[in-house]
């Protein structure tokens, strides 16, 4: 494992079916009477969140608490980023204070990797504008093992999720999460396809590893996962379809298009959902839904990183970073 | 835990039990556990990984075949609790699991291949201690080899091994190595 973690591409497929077959192990804790362990003691946890978010705070929070990390929440909102601190000297500030890990979350692509280069402990993206948010890819992928391939012993562990088909649908040119999620998932033998209406599609698609199509109905019936993305109407400049009826009506899943999946098939969604835009109500509440499970399997995916990145031996300061 | 998951060919060492001796000293711990625990009511056996586990598994058959009893089985993993975690770079977890019925109000005999420092056992009653309350706590090996670093006894020993510290000890088994033995190699420092 490296360092940091920034992009779902510094991972290889033996780092990223460690860090699953960690969480894996680590999923039983929730059943345990004390959800706690003392591995993280000691050791200090930065929330650094430039950007809105409910679950993927508390998320890494839960996370860290459970490990018995400390944990210092800085949201930009109320600090002296409103005054005009830049990301360097908060980061600077945080060193100093002697972060062992710093997340971060920031409007602006790349931010996480720029922080990396500053500070001496580990940097977890969590999210960077519009370009990836790793542990949100780890645990769709460890909710896509767990629904398809089994949990528990010997089944699951070790294994990648080759020959599942993957169907991403939505707004993936806004989308961090679809970006993050091609990359692993390919990188654990999945077949990755974006659905999506050519607008919003990234104009560079061609060299991600998957197919494209711009009709979901015809990719359906051949899917095993349906990962649903949502549009991001905070990020959009310019009108990219015509009209959000128009758009649910060929891009949204409802339960006459679930109907069409195959009988195993799993509905996914990164959250927060527009009802009613590209997932129906009743798609969302349906047992196919994995909606509930992933923020679950969130808290344990990023233990597992956690564990992974600061349970070990510090890495040497000279470290090149990243 | 000086029997990591170390590749076995080509190791040169001394075989200080053979197959037939391991599966001699097992049946007298599964006699001993018997007579201690008044016929094995309430007892579980925690298996430490890697090589605690199958172990654990045998002596349960064995208390099996004895006395018709269905002693339950499990395993625990200790790495998050262990103190050296600092000294090596994050490793991968062992997997934990109880019977159904948990370890409140139960005899636990926690076995392990080696007996050496004494820091994983400590490691495993900390990792007991957040899964419940049992009733008590003992420990079965395979090898005592001494040096220890805490105070810590087992309960019941297969094997009483005087070593010396830069010895190491190598515990293998059918089911992790695809044979029954116990080696001891290394005097002089060699891997």
């Amino acid at each position: 494992m490296k360092r940091h973690l920034i992009s779902a591409a510094d991972l290889s497929r033996g780092d990223a079916v460690l860090i699953l077959d960690t969480a894996e192990e680590l999923a039983s804790l929730a059943d345990r009477p004390i959800k706690k362990l003392p591995t993280l003691r000691g050791r200090t946890v930065v929330n650094l969140f430039y950007e809105d978010s409910t679950r993927t705070r508390i998320s890494f929070e839960a996370a860290a608490k459970r490990l018995s990390a400390d944990v210092i929440n800085f949201s930009a909102k109320g600090s002296s980023v409103a005054k005009g601190e830049s990301l360097k000297d908060t980061a600077l500030t945080l060193e100093a204070m002697g972060a062992d890990a710093v997340v971060i979350r920031h409007g602006a692509s790349g931010a996480a990797h720029r922080l990396a280069g500053w500070v001496q402990g580990s940097v977890l993206n969590a999210g960077d504008g519009t370009h990836e948010h790793p542990t949100q890819a780890l645990l769709d992928a460890f909710t896509i093992r767990r629904r398809l391939r089994g949990t528990g012993t010997a089944g699951a562990r070790g294994a990648g999720l080759d020959g599942l088909r993957v169907t991403i649908v939505g707004d993936v040119l806004h989308s961090r999460v679809a970006r993050s999620n091609v990359l692993l998932l390919s990188t654990l033998g999945a077949e990755v396809t974006l659905a999506a209406p050519p607008t919003l599609l990234p104009l560079a698609v061609g060299s991600w590893p998957c197919a494209v199509s711009y009709d979901l109905d015809s990719e359906l019936s051949k899917s095993d996962v349906v990962m649903m993305l949502r549009v991001q109407q905070e990020r959009m400049s310019a009108a990219y379809f015509p009209s959000v009826r128009e758009y649910s009506r060929r891009y949204g899943l409802d339960a006459a298009r679930m109907a069409r999946l195959p009988g195993h098939a799993i509905v996914m969604h990164p959250g927060p959902m527009n009802r009613g835009v590209e997932i129906a109500a009743e798609v969302a509440d349906s047992v196919r839904s994995t909606i509930v499970e992933q923020v679950a399997n969130g808290v344990t995916t990023r233990m597992a990183v956690l564990y992974l990145l600061l349970g070990g031996t510090e890495f040497p300061a000279t470290g090149v970073a990243q | 835990m000086c029997a990591a998951s170390n590749p076995v060919a080509g190791r040169n060492g001394l075989a200080v039990l053979d197959p037939e001796e391991i599966r001699r000293a097992l049946t007298r711990i599964a006699h001993e556990i018997l007579e201690r625990t008044h016929g094995g009511d309430g007892v579980i056996l925690l298996g430490i990984p890697t090589r605690g586990v199958p172990l654990a598994r045998r002596l349960a058959a064995r208390i099996g075949e004895f006395e018709g009893l269905d002693v339950p089985c499990g395993s625990l993993d200790v790495t998050m609790h262990r103190d050296d975690l600092r000294l090596h770079p994050a490793r991968a977890l062992g997997r934990t699991e109880l019977p159904p019925g948990g370890v409140d109000g139960k005899t636990v005999v926690l076995v392990d291949d080696v007996l050496f420092s004494g820091r994983t056992v400590r490691a495993a009653l900390d990792a007991l201690n957040d899964l419940g309350r049992p009733r008590a706590v003992q420990l079965a090996v395979l090898v005592d080899r001494g040096h220890r670093e805490l105070p810590i006894r087992a309960d019941y020993v297969g094997k009483n091994l005087p070593t010396s510290q830069r010895e190491v000890v190598h515990v293998l088994l059918t089911e992790v190595d695809a044979q029954d033995s116990v080696m001891i190699s290394g005097e002089g420092g060699k891997p």
